[in-house]
């Protein structure tokens, strides 16, 4: 599968405002919703995408992998929901820091190009050797 | 209150580490190696140097590097790409330390780690970096293409 890489960043930067403004409110149920984006990008099917596709109808001029950006919305939910996990129970620094996690990596992504959640694949094969990480097609 | 100060902490690190990032990114850091044999990678060594490329499913710039190493490959006599699936050599991921993909290394004639880069290096540079390490050609006419895997010297019989 191939993915318009204009609409990855897109989508990088509305995460990186919706988790601003979860830090900023300490809103759950916005922190909520985005876990839900991070789960619907890990299936392929990314609502922030899809909005972009929506709006800009001009085909892009090189396509890039879908497996990368897929594998890294995972590690976002992973982020997400440790950091709801966080706000529901009490636990401020959990909450805190998890949702700094995740905005961090939106943040590389959407300002500079770089895909965190890609390159910790590797270092996550390092340790668990043996884990199938595989994003099914 | 705290939110915004953690917002605010977050964005400068990022813009740090982005800008740091942006700098080093595919850079040839020079360094005083192991050697590698060809049966360690898994493909023989090139004449004069060889360029071995770290990638994985999960990299995007693997793919921009590749065509770069062959590109050059191609344009440098004697210069092999060789190009290893981390995930399937995580032995050779843990000895030699890499932690991102994809990481070029330039063995010399003998296969000791002259350069390192990690991230997609530049073609300039990588030329550069062979001008630099290689010694010159003295039988550079030889223009066998090094990318070619086999390496029995025309043993194709003449069909034509």
């Amino acid at each position: 599968m191939r993915a318009d890489p204009r609409a990855l960043r897109f989508g990088a930067a509305v995460t990186t405002l919706v988790l601003v403004l979860v830090l900023v409110t300490g809103s759950a149920w916005l922190l909520a919703a985005q876990a839900v984006v991070f789960a619907l990008g890990l299936a392929g099917r990314s609502p922030y995408v899809m909005l972009f596709k929506a709006l800009v109808r001009s085909a892009p001029k090189e396509t890039e992998d879908a497996r990368p950006p897929r594998f890294a919305q995972g590690v976002g939910l992973v982020f997400a929901v440790a950091g709801l996990a966080g706000l529901l129970a009490g636990i401020t620094p959990l909450a805190l820091g998890a949702t700094a996690g995740a905005l961090l990596a939106a943040f590389l992504n959407a300002a500079f190009g770089f895909c965190l959640g890609c390159e910790t694949y590797l270092l996550l094969r390092r340790l668990l050797p043996a884990a199938t990480l595989e994003v099914h097609q | 209150m705290t939110g915004v100060w953690v917002v605010l902490a977050t964005l400068a690190l990022g813009t740090v580490i982005g800008v740091v990032r942006l700098r080093r990114d595919g850079r040839m850091r020079e360094q005083a190696g192991d050697r590698l044999t060809g049966t360690v990678l898994g493909a023989p060594l090139g004449e004069r140097a060889t360029l071995v490329q770290f990638s994985t499913a999960f990299c995007q710039p693997c793919r921009a590097t590749r065509r770069v190493l062959a590109d050059v490959g191609a344009l440098v006599p004697g210069v092999a790409h060789v190009e290893i699936d981390a995930e399937s050599r995580l032995d050779l991921v843990r000895e030699l330390d890499i932690t991102r993909t994809p990481t070029v290394l330039v063995l010399d004639a003998a296969g000791r780690i002259v350069r390192r880069a990690s991230g997609q290096p530049r073609k300039a540079e990588v030329l550069a970096v062979l001008a630099d390490v290689v010694p010159a050609p003295e039988a550079a006419r030889d223009r066998r293409p090094s990318h070619d895997p086999s390496h029995e010297p025309s043993h194709q019989p003449d069909e034509m």
